[in-house]
């Protein structure tokens, strides 16, 4: 039988998180009453003048840069014609035979192994609005909010060879939009979109299979399902000796399909013309110089760096680098005290899994970094045990505030009196006298259980390391 | 550069036309072939001209990029005038003939 080979090439959409739009001074922002950021240039009226907005294209040049994209200073917005009611100017103003940037790269790792993926193009462009399509009166429903928010179109070249590279490389974009401070990368809201070129070929053969646009895959995980379902579907289609059609296809998460979008995309014939309302964009190379200056250290120099400077194990410098905000949160408790081992556990274990419940980002949570080094020093030197410290934590999360002054407060600082836990220990051993003849008889196993009896006794607060020397002095005098 | 001329038929202004969503009958789709080829002969004109070794021009003008700051201001418009030329709204949104 035929082994087939995939390719897969992605466009990935990324809105830029500007206060205002690309060409006029609506505001950008997400979820407001339909149609209150519009005026008369978002809207299309007719003999208005787009302005360009100069933060976009320092973000646009700065991803440009992250990617080592060559920053062209000189670049041509083109409009780009079809009518659909949420475009209202008839044209999206978008750039295309001078694109900001290109010739770009990316390395992506896949099972341990390193591969560079190139970027064609990065280029900017104005978003189109929404439309809400009623299925009981007939009619669709637009909203110009988003139209002309900034995006950046980022284009790889078709060298991703199966669904875990397409992956791998959306991630990796995806932390360097964040790490960048340009885009929120909220696949759900659309602030970050990908479209990807499937096709697939017999091993060995040089030239591309006809390939299918796949659209509407709103997580990463979506894009891996989607991938995966059209990948199999055409190579059903090639072996039933079918061939595979170029066209734009959907996909339906709840089904788990792609499905063609025939119709609307017919006669692809987009009329690009330089767009006579906008002079070329030059850029001046002391702008660049200065914008490239101001990049903050990659995703992955600051994982590398947090692997050698504080010994952490891969996947937690993985996942405490990738993330800006977290990143930055870590080296703040690292720098109140100086145990990155427990820090990053505490982190990864309690703060995330809190993050995740309660849906809020590590920027607006109430617990410090500073608290949180707190906590784990104040453990450290005793004053709480471990076990108390998780018990407490979800109340320091909600609440924020020392952690000290918080287990002072509640009375939950640890026993470490040797006289009040030596009486406890007297009054579990009086209490328990089978037990203590078993652990004379050589079951030593129930230290555990003498342990538990003293914990309950002192509420959990006593001073476990204590305990157990207590215990060991007793039991075996 | 080439030296084929370019000429558009009617079925190519049928095309364009259609692209334009502009439902037209077949004496003036001829009529804007004709116009279209005087159009195309011209630039065929200038097409022979040599320029090569000649920078393209995208633009005649020289001016530098006039930039915007990036401050938002959404109280130039209200959401009644910026509905108030469409041919139905709600109120809130435009309403057109339901595309899918």
């Amino acid at each position: 039988m035929t082994q087939y080979e995939t390719v897969i090439g992605l466009e990935v959409h990324a809105q830029l998180n500007t206060e205002s739009k690309l060409f006029c001074p609506c505001s950008t922002s997400f979820g407001q009453e339909p149609n209150t950021n519009v005026c008369e240039v978002c809207s299309g009226m007719p003999g208005v003048l787009p302005v360009l907005n100069r933060t976009a294209v320092e973000y646009a040049a700065k991803m440009a840069m992250a990617v080592d994209c060559v920053v062209n200073e000189h670049s041509v917005f083109a409009r780009k014609n079809y009518f659909y009611p949420d475009l209202p100017k008839g044209y999206q103003i978008s750039q295309y035979e001078l694109p900001l940037a290109e010739h770009g790269h990316l390395d992506i790792e896949v099972k341990g192994e390193t591969k560079r993926i190139g970027i064609t193009r990065i280029h900017m462009e104005d978003d189109a609005g929404k439309s809400i399509h009623s299925a009981s009166d007939n009619a669709s429903y637009v909203d110009l909010n988003r139209t002309g928010t900034p995006l950046i179109e980022i284009v790889s070249e078709p060298d991703m060879r199966g669904p875990e590279e397409a992956v791998a490389y959306l991630r990796e974009l995806h932390a360097i939009l964040v790490n960048l401070g340009i885009c929120d990368g909220n696949m759900e809201q659309g602030s970050f979109r990908c479209d990807a070129n499937v096709s697939i070929r017999p091993f060995g053969q040089e030239e591309f299979g006809t390939r299918a646009e796949l659209k509407n895959m709103n997580s990463f995980r979506n894009v891996q399902r989607a991938l995966e379902y059209e990948i199999e579907r055409q190579k059903d289609l090639v072996e039933d000796g079918d061939k595979v059609v170029q066209e734009t296809r959907l996909y339906d998460a709840d089904k788990n399909a792609t499905f063609s979008m025939r119709g609307k995309e017919e006669a692809h014939d987009y009329r690009y013309f330089p767009d006579p309302d906008l002079i070329p964009i030059k850029l001046d190379p002391a702008w660049l110089e200065d914008w490239r200056k101001e990049l903050p250290e990659s995703p992955q120099a600051r994982k590398q760096r947090f692997l050698d400077q504080y010994g952490l194990p891969e996947d937690d410098a993985l996942i405490l680098a990738l993330d800006r905000a977290l990143a930055q949160y870590y080296e703040a408790a690292v720098s109140a005290h100086n145990e990155p081992k427990m820090i990053a556990n505490w982190m990864l274990s309690e703060l995330l899994r809190e993050l995740n419940q309660s849906g809020i980002s590590v920027s607006e949570c109430k617990l410090t970094p500073e608290a949180l080094a707190e906590l784990v020093r104040i453990i450290d030197e005793g004053l709480i045990s471990g076990k108390i410290g998780k018990q407490i934590f979800p109340e320091l999360f909600t609440q924020g505030g020392s952690a000290e002054a918080y287990v002072k407060d509640k009375g939950l600082v640890q026993i470490s009196d040797t006289s009040a836990l030596d009486a406890a220990v007297d009054e579990v051993l009086a209490e328990n006298p089978d037990e203590v003849a078993a652990y004379k008889g050589g079951n030593k196993k129930v230290v555990g259980f003498f342990m538990g009896q003293i914990m309950k006794k002192t509420q959990g607060q006593a001073n476990p390391k204590l305990v157990n020397e207590i215990l060991a002095k007793k039991l075996n005098t | 550069m080439s030296d084929e001329k370019t000429t558009l038929g009617v079925e190519d202004a049928a095309a364009i036309a259609k692209l334009a969503r502009l439902d037209l009958d077949q004496d003036v789709l001829a009529r804007f072939a004709g116009q279209f080829n005087a159009i195309l002969g011209y630039m065929d004109k200038l097409s022979e001209l040599d320029t090569s070794g000649v920078e393209p021009m995208y633009s005649p003008s020289e001016h530098a990029t006039v930039f915007r700051e990036d401050r938002a201001d959404n109280d130039r418009f209200s959401r009644d005038d910026v509905l108030s030329n469409a041919p139905e709204s709600d109120g809130s949104f435009f309403i057109v003939p339901k595309i899918v």
